[in-house]
């Protein structure tokens, strides 16, 4: 090999190198948006409620809501107690509660927790048509007329729905409404989490 | 009948862009003209194609056939009809078609106008692009076929999303999207050219008035979505450093890095292996953009309905293409031959300056971006980058590149004279302290403000100089300068248009930001709302009906010195539909700046809240974007960058010769 292709070479050597930069680079950032695809939805923010107990706030029933066992009571937060409870926050205005009605049917199916409702800034004969058409999947329905208490629950929109455990702390927030979706990969886990601690 | 005669033309086309991808190319290794006219005769099936699907959705939305999904889910039949037409782009499977749609009239152009680009290298190009349409085409067809029908069909749409409702929809996204698909043919060309192993100067010729085209109309969306931002979102901002915004900012300030370096590339042969990786890049950055904006894994105002199924597929685009091309430029690159030796003093120098500012305001902005994601993925942090980050950072980048830029145009090739330049601009000098000292004199303070003010008259004014340079003004009589002056190639006129219209917009920048006027008041009918010198008077609110909304509309007159000039009307829009409401906000221009009435709440006290904002030259923001727009449209009627206008000129010269 002559002096002058060593030159060529060891000039070339650090030229291949920077031209796998832009490679590297372009890789590193490709992983970054692969991991963070799975991540969820960015614009939701981690509830700071959670870990915390439930609002201490009686909400009376919806009048006139019969239930199988006679009136279906207003949300007392002594119940909250001994039993694992699920929390939706609805409106008869709110239109993915319509979707989503259909769905706490069939959540309310399960005998080892409690459904309830919250119908937040909505007018009682409104929210009564609302379970007429789609059942009651609720065991009790509080009625937050005037939002005092979905500032307290610290709701920003409805729906959105509150796994609270047996010893009365807030567990989990849903932001947004159930799906078919999300109904298996999220809530019932979540649910399942909330029972396992006893 | 006619959605499925879309989505047919859909799949047709995915089958012929398939075909130019691979026949071309076999073309162009074996030298066989038929095979490499496949690329031509492709690109104009797939263009004609793309015009029938996309017409046919564009009928479904005219007809408000709402038995097609998309129809349904962003159109009402009480829309405006330039609404109804507009919604086909206002969601993503839409949008999406727009996109190919641009994308395909691309490939047609260069079949259409590359007569005299090398055939193989023609060839290769319109395979490249075919990859690209290839992939989009399949992943509308997969993920997001905008011709689902709905069985049964429901009876009424659910309507736009109402900010969605303005005009600047209409001509926004066009805009930006021929802006975006318009630098896929630099990357097809820089791909292309990898491939060959061949680049020359004729290489950038080719390229450069794409790539101007594709800047051209990436700096109108920008400067149109910035103007529709201002005016609808409420608060008087236009810009908001959102990760979208952010998303059309970087093409553009790689694009502009690229025509630099494409003219250095053009006259000297320099800077070839770094003019490739801008053109890839630029259009890399577009297509990071759209899977930002689709995928979900940022925040912004303007997130598409966004699906993580979707975001792996545009993942996997990404992959391909940039991933691919990159790895094709690592492994070509480094046998490319350099040309062109130059003097750091000269008119490649400071290209070499400007190339190195600019690529580093785009890294700034792309760091800035995505940086919350990366904390987020390493930490679990959630944080947002606002304007606070972008503002320090990107501000002190931008300084020397607007100090820089009048030098640029005044220095010679190879070896420049500094001294010279800079006597040249001595007027440029005496215009920045004159600037400012008026300034000083309307306004006092900031001092920040003043500097920034005179920075901006001394782009404008040094942009100025080499057409006063060149012309001889003040130093032959004016006539005589005037006839050169005409005399000058378009090119020129167009570096100072679009030089002297950053000054232009940084001006406007200056006087919105630093003397701003602003009050927010809660205010009864009767009321008067001082502000900069005018008065408004608030007259009450009425109810008004428009097609598919309510609105309360307020009445304000505007009073200068105690003299009426006009009436403004902000309002207050509910649409039923969606249960959405939107604030429109009155907007009187006065000179170059803008009164602005927006309102807020209707109070349970009767009282409103009202926002008033008073924005001196204002409009000089927009008019900047608009002159660096006009500057780009007389570089690209310069006949040098004509289609085969050397040529022309050549066989003219020698049909005289010969004569």
């Amino acid at each position: 090999m002559t002096t002058q292709d060593q030159n060529e070479t060891q000039n070339a050597r650090p030229r291949m190198w920077v031209a796998l930069v832009p490679l590297a680079a372009f890789a590193a950032i490709a992983a970054l948006f692969f991991f963070r695809l799975g991540a969820g939805d960015p614009s939701k923010l981690p509830s700071a409620l959670i870990g915390k107990p439930a609002p201490d706030i009686a909400l009376p029933a919806l009048e006139s809501l019969a239930g199988p066992n006679g009136a279906v009571p207003g949300i007392d937060p002594a119940a909250f107690k001994g039993a694992v409870t699920i929390v939706n926050v609805w409106a008869s205005w709110c239109v993915p509660c319509h979707e989503e009605a259909p769905l706490f049917m069939k959540v309310a199916q399960d005998n080892r927790i409690r459904v309830v409702g919250v119908n937040y800034k909505d007018q009682p004969e409104k929210a009564l048509n609302f379970l007429k058409r789609y059942g009651n999947p609720f065991a009790a329905v509080g009625v937050d007329a005037n939002g005092r208490a979905g500032i307290e629950w610290g709701v920003y929109g409805v729906p959105e729905t509150f796994i609270v455990g047996r010893d009365g702390m807030i567990a989990y927030k849903l932001v947004g409404p159930l799906t078919p979706d999300n109904i298996d990969t999220v809530l019932r886990k979540e649910i399942d989490k909330a029972l396992a601690k006893g | 009948m006619i959605p499925e005669i879309g989505h047919y033309a859909l799949i047709l086309a995915l089958a012929v862009s398939l075909a130019q991808s691979i026949v071309p190319l076999v073309g162009a290794r074996t030298h066989d003209p038929v095979l490499m006219d496949v690329g031509t005769k492709g690109a104009y099936a797939q263009f004609i194609l793309m015009c029938v699907s996309f017409g046919a959705l564009a009928f479904a939305y005219g007809r408000s056939d709402f038995s097609v999904a998309s129809v349904f889910e962003n159109s009402h039949s009480l829309m405006p009809e330039i609404y109804k037409f507009t919604s086909l782009w206002g969601n993503h499977e839409g949008s999406m078609l727009l996109w190919v749609m641009i994308l395909a009239l691309f490939g047609a152009l260069v079949a259409a106008f590359g007569a005299n680009i090398p055939t193989s290298l023609k060839a290769t190009v319109l395979a490249v692009q075919s990859w690209i349409a290839a992939l989009f085409y399949l992943f509308i067809l997969i993920t997001s076929n905008p011709f689902t029908r709905l069985a049964p069909a429901p009876a009424q749409g659910r309507d736009l999303n109402p900010i969605l409702q303005d005009p600047g929809l209409a001509i926004h996204p066009p805009l930006l999207y021929v802006g975006y698909v318009g630098f896929s043919i630099s990357f097809s060309f820089a791909v292309a050219a990898l491939i060959e192993g061949r680049i020359d100067a004729a290489w950038a010729r080719w390229v450069r008035p794409w790539a101007l085209l594709a800047w051209i109309f990436l700096t109108l969306g920008i400067a149109m979505g910035s103007y529709w931002a201002y005016y609808t979102l409420g608060w008087g901002g236009w810009w908001f450093w959102d990760p979208v915004e952010n998303a059309s900012f970087m093409p553009w300030l790689a694009g502009t890095a690229l025509l630099h370096s494409a003219l250095v590339m053009e006259k000297r042969e320099a800077l070839k292996v770094w003019t490739i990786l801008l053109a890839i890049l630029t259009f890399s950055l577009s297509l990071i953009g759209t899977f930002i904006v689709r995928s979900g894994v940022l925040t912004s105002v303007h997130a598409f309905a966004s699906d993580p199924s979707r975001g792996v597929f545009i993942l996997v685009i990404l992959l391909l293409l940039i991933g691919g091309a990159l790895a094709l430029y690592a492994w070509r690159a480094p046998s490319l031959r350099q040309g062109g030796l130059f003097a750091p003093i000269s008119r490649e120098g400071s290209l070499v300056l400007n190339n190195l500012l600019l690529s580093t305001a785009t890294a700034t902005v792309f760091v800035g971006t995505l940086y919350p994601l990366a904390l987020e993925a390493l930490t679990g942090a959630k944080i947002s980058v606002g304007a606070p980050f972008f503002n320090l950072t990107f501000a002190p980048l931008f300084v020397p590149i607007l100090i820089a830029v009048p030098f640029g145009p005044l220095l010679a090739w190879k070896r420049g004279d500094i001294r010279a330049a800079t006597q040249r601009l001595t007027f440029a000098f005496v215009a920045a302290v004159v600037g400012a000292l008026i300034a000083f004199a309307l306004q006092g303070k900031p001092v920040v403000a003043l500097a920034a003010i005179g920075l901006g008259f001394y782009v404008i004014a040094g942009s100025i100089a080499e057409l006063i340079e060149r012309s001889g003004l003040f130093r032959v009589p004016v006539s005589t300068a005037f006839h050169r002056a005409r005399g000058l190639p378009r090119s020129t006129w167009g570096t100072m248009f679009a030089h002297a219209g950053l000054g232009l917009t940084l001006i406007g920048i200056v006087c919105e930001t630093a003397w701003g006027l602003e009050t927010i008041g809660a205010y009864k009918p009767g009321a008067t709302i001082p502000i900069g010198g005018y008065e408004l008077k608030y007259e009450g609110l009425s109810p008004r009906k428009g097609p598919n909304f309510t609105a309360d509309v307020a009445r304000m007159i505007v009073l200068r010195d105690g003299r009426e000039i006009g009436v403004m009307e902000p309002s207050k829009r509910a649409f039923s539909t969606r249960s959405m409401n939107t604030s429109e906000a009155a907007l009187m221009t006065r000179g170059l700046g803008q009164l602005y009435v927006a309102l807020g709440d209707i109070n349970a006290d009767k009282t409103t809240t009202v926002r008033v904002y008073w924005k001196p030259f204002v409009l000089l923001i927009w008019i900047g974007g608009l002159a660096m727009a006009f500057g780009g449209v007389l570089s690209l009627s310069d006949r040098r960058l004509r289609v085969g206008a050397p040529k022309m000129a050549r066989n003219r010269a020698q049909a005289e010769r010969t004569a």
